[in-house]
């Protein structure tokens, strides 16, 4: 692959295209995995009395399959395109590349077979042992070279704005991975907690919220910093805008992480500071939003015949609205109802299904016409369905469990006048039923999308046959 | 923030805290005077990346600069009021302990005269009057049934509280003092001293035949002498004793699981078993009529 680059000058593809396709494979796996869970909450039975299909088990094998197989290989497949095309050079150590790739499937292979199995740390989206968590280190680290080096290499004198966030990012979540899964191992998948008590759960969701902050916000920021102008073809609304919500966005996200433990064990100042800069990080999420929906002025008309675009601009939206849910959610006054309910889920999946998700298919359904050598995606009318289906199945999702969060948080804290709870908690939990079905069926509608997907971007993969872009001159300007 | 052992930290943290907020408001400033002109006057950087991503000059949106500001604002305010910088306790003096606090003494003041009539009751009025009755069912939902059961019948290693077998006695009194202070209920591990594995089965088999609970005869009578060690605390009959809360063995009540394995595993385990106490829960007003409630469970009326 080297070779091909060197002589021909051509883009290093290869890895882009092989990320793309296994987005979508680990896309339609971790949301099928989704749906089944979602299942097992209203019909329990569905755990079939074995230990490897429970809830318990295959919750996290849910949750790491979506972040880190296909958020992961979207990041991967994108960042790669991206970084190459802005700076106008090939990948820095394409075999260093390829091997990001081998080594994210192997981690992906392990957590599908360990979870299962039942080994697990513990920690919420960090339950992979301490050996696999040592391989994610390392393929981490050899994607920061790969990624920082292509930058350092590069043709354009300015770094483009989406090289910034998925620059942030990498380093980000390395910092992240490295802390909190620093622990003691006794034997070959297990091992403690380098932490204790408060302490780990403050390192614990110091990790969490910023896996959401830079895996699934500031990486997928970098997705729509290249890909809407793109598609929409028309220049980014502000660069100064960019600048400000940037930094702003790096630095407040760090902090917000107390605020999945008010009114716990931690410390009356740590909640308080997390709280605030929680509220503080409403304007700068903000800012990612208002520059991609600008971005569309003067391309407005193009949302009614570009399901591409579509995707993409609705993303924006739930991105606004879940990026404005966090920061409210986060007041204690509010957290104090909506804490341990649906609602959390519900606001999780707005990010998820809504922003994360949404954006990510977009981008992808642009790339892959390209990285096979086709004008576009096999079949528009399949996308105009997905997007259909994907939207219908998000609304679907929370607006049921915004329902059921809200209606068991106020169940939990009914009081009567002898000073009993009105409601036991099995009351809360039947009183939840059905919207637990509006949920299961808003996560089949967002997997039938998946499905959808899935085969058109394998007929256009098919159709096709791996493009050899090659890298332009560099233009004398600036 | 005693969390500290130096002082450093917490000055540390609170100076982070400062300029962090702070910068952005700098940030926000500085950014907001950014002028990149292109030569060609197209409101753009002049930048280029990939054929025709560019970026335009538009200044940054007034409400959105207002909306940052607000939020900033009204964090400063916050951490004024609140705690949050070093060791600062905010004007207002609130911590989530004294909050909680707070609602529990306020919550208890109201309820003092709706128990009040309740306190010199005794418990076999207390179990028929409707109003009492219905409170005191709420009480053991709320706080008993979720080892105990909706139904109060128990299930394993929690007592069945519908029945006349108890462990520490069954009268109001008594109930209430369980209630109160919660029990801990220990036998120490036997095998040793009943003898070889066939003594602890020979055991076995004489306290299930205490019980005609199915068993080997020719066991159980090679066990009875063996029995002894056990009548210590069980009585010489095997019928128990409440002062230590020993269980009755002859009752064919098994609260630890019944037949010869599950006999055998008590007699050479043991057994540690906790009732925790409620009286940092609830006030001795809802005790008496949470124990009128529980007495009535096995005292109905005719």
């Amino acid at each position: 692959m080297q070779a091909e680059n060197k002589g021909l000058n051509i883009y290093s593809d290869t890895v882009v295209r092989q990320f793309s396709i296994m987005a979508v494979v680990w896309g339609v796996v971790g949301m099928l995995v989704g749906v089944i869970i979602a299942a097992q909450l209203v019909w329990p039975e569905l755990n079939l009395g074995l230990p490897w299909v429970s809830f318990g088990r295959l919750r996290p094998l849910h949750t790491n399959a979506v972040i880190f197989a296909f958020g992961g290989s979207t990041l991967f497949a994108t960042s790669y395109y991206v970084v190459q095309r802005t700076c106008q050079t090939a990948l820095f150590m394409p075999k260093l590349a390829a091997f990001t790739f081998w080594g994210w499937q192997l981690v992906i292979l392990a957590a599908a077979i360990s979870l299962p199995l039942g080994y697990t740390s513990g920690k919420e989206y960090a339950e992979l042992e301490w050996p696999i968590d040592l391989l994610i280190a390392v393929v981490w680290v050899s994607y920061a070279i790969v990624f920082f080096g292509t930058v350092g290499t590069r043709k354009i004198r300015h770094i483009y704005v989406a090289n910034w966030f998925f620059g942030a990012f990498i380093i980000a979540v390395a910092l992240l991975h490295i802390v909190n899964s620093a622990a003691i191992p006794v034997s070959f998948m297990k091992s403690y907690s380098a932490y204790a008590g408060v302490q780990d759960a403050m390192v614990q969701w110091w990790y969490g919220h910023n896996a959401v902050g830079f895996f699934l916000t500031a990486g997928f920021l970098g997705i729509m910093y290249y890909f809407v102008p793109k598609q929409a073809e028309r220049p980014v609304y502000s660069y100064s805008l960019s600048i400000v919500h940037f930094w702003a966005l790096i630095f407040t996200y760090m902090w917000a992480g107390p605020h999945h433990l008010h009114y716990t064990a931690l410390p009356d100042w740590t909640q308080s500071l997390g709280m605030v800069f929680s509220l503080i990080l409403l304007a700068p999420s903000w800012g990612g939003m208002i520059n991609g929906m600008m971005t569309m002025s003067g391309a407005w008309h193009k949302l009614r015949t570009d399901p591409i675009l579509r995707f993409m601009i609705v993303s924006l939206s739930f991105y606004g609205m879940s990026t404005f849910e966090g920061p409210m959610m986060a007041i204690k006054t509010v957290n104090s109802l909506s804490h341990y309910t649906d609602w959390t889920i519900g606001h999780v999946h707005s990010g998820a299904l809504g922003w994360v998700g949404l954006v990510s298919m977009g981008s992808l359904y642009f790339m892959v016409p390209k990285l096979f050598g086709q004008k576009q995606m096999h079949s528009i009318k399949a996308i105009e369905w997905h997007f259909w289906l994907a939207t219908i199945g998000i609304v679907l999702y929370i607006a049921s469990l915004w329902i059921s969060g809200v209606m068991e948080g106020l169940m939990w804290r009914a009081i009567n006048t002898d000073g009993t709870l009105t409601y036991t908690f099995v009351e809360s939990v039947k009183a939840k039923h059905p919207y637990y079905l509006i949920r299961l069926l808003g996560g089949t509608l967002y997997l039938s999308g998946m499905l959808i997907m899935l085969w058109n971007v394998l007929k256009t993969a098919s159709n096709g046959r791996p493009a050899m872009a090659s890298i332009p001159p560099v233009a004398a300007h600036a | 923030m005693s969390d500290f052992n130096n002082n450093f930290w917490p000055i540390f943290i609170a100076v982070l805290t400062i300029v962090g907020i702070v910068a952005c408001v700098v940030l926000l400033w500085k950014t907001s005077k950014i002028k990149v002109k292109s030569a060609s006057g197209d409101n753009t950087s002049g930048h280029v990346w990939d054929g025709d991503l560019r970026e335009m000059n538009n200044p940054l949106p007034r409400w959105w600069v207002w909306l940052f500001v607000l939020t900033i604002v009204f964090s400063l305010v916050y951490l004024v009021i609140y705690p949050g910088l070093a060791s600062y306790q905010g004007k207002l003096g609130w911590t989530q302990v004294n909050q909680f606090e707070k609602e529990v003494e306020s919550a208890n003041t109201a309820l003092k005269p709706l128990y009040a009539k309740f306190f010199d009751m005794p418990a076999e009025v207390l179990a028929v009057n409707p109003e009492a009755k219905a409170i005191g069912e709420r009480l053991f939902m709320n706080n008993c049934a979720q080892c105990h059961g909706s139904d109060a019948k128990g299930s394993r290693g929690f007592p069945n509280l519908t029945d006349q077998d108890w462990l520490y006695g069954g009268s109001p009194e008594k109930i209430l003092e369980t209630l109160t202070n919660g029990r801990n209920g220990m036998m120490p591990p036997m095998g040793a001293m009943v003898g070889s594995a066939d003594d602890v089965k020979n055991v076995a088999h004489y306290v299930l035949s205490l019980s005609s609970s199915q068993h080997d005869a020719a066991l159980a009578t090679q066990g009875k002498e063996k029995f002894a060690t056990c009548a210590a605390c069980h009585g010489p009959e095997g019928k128990g004793n409440q002062a230590m809360g020993a269980p009755n063995l002859a009752d064919n009540i098994w609260l630890h699981g019944a037949g010869e394995a599950a006999i055998i595993k008590r007699i050479n385990e043991g057994k540690i078993n906790q009732m925790p106490a409620q009286s940092a829960k609830l006030t001795p007003e809802q005790i008496k009529v949470l124990a009128a409630y529980v007495w009535g469970l096995s005292n109905k009326s005719k």
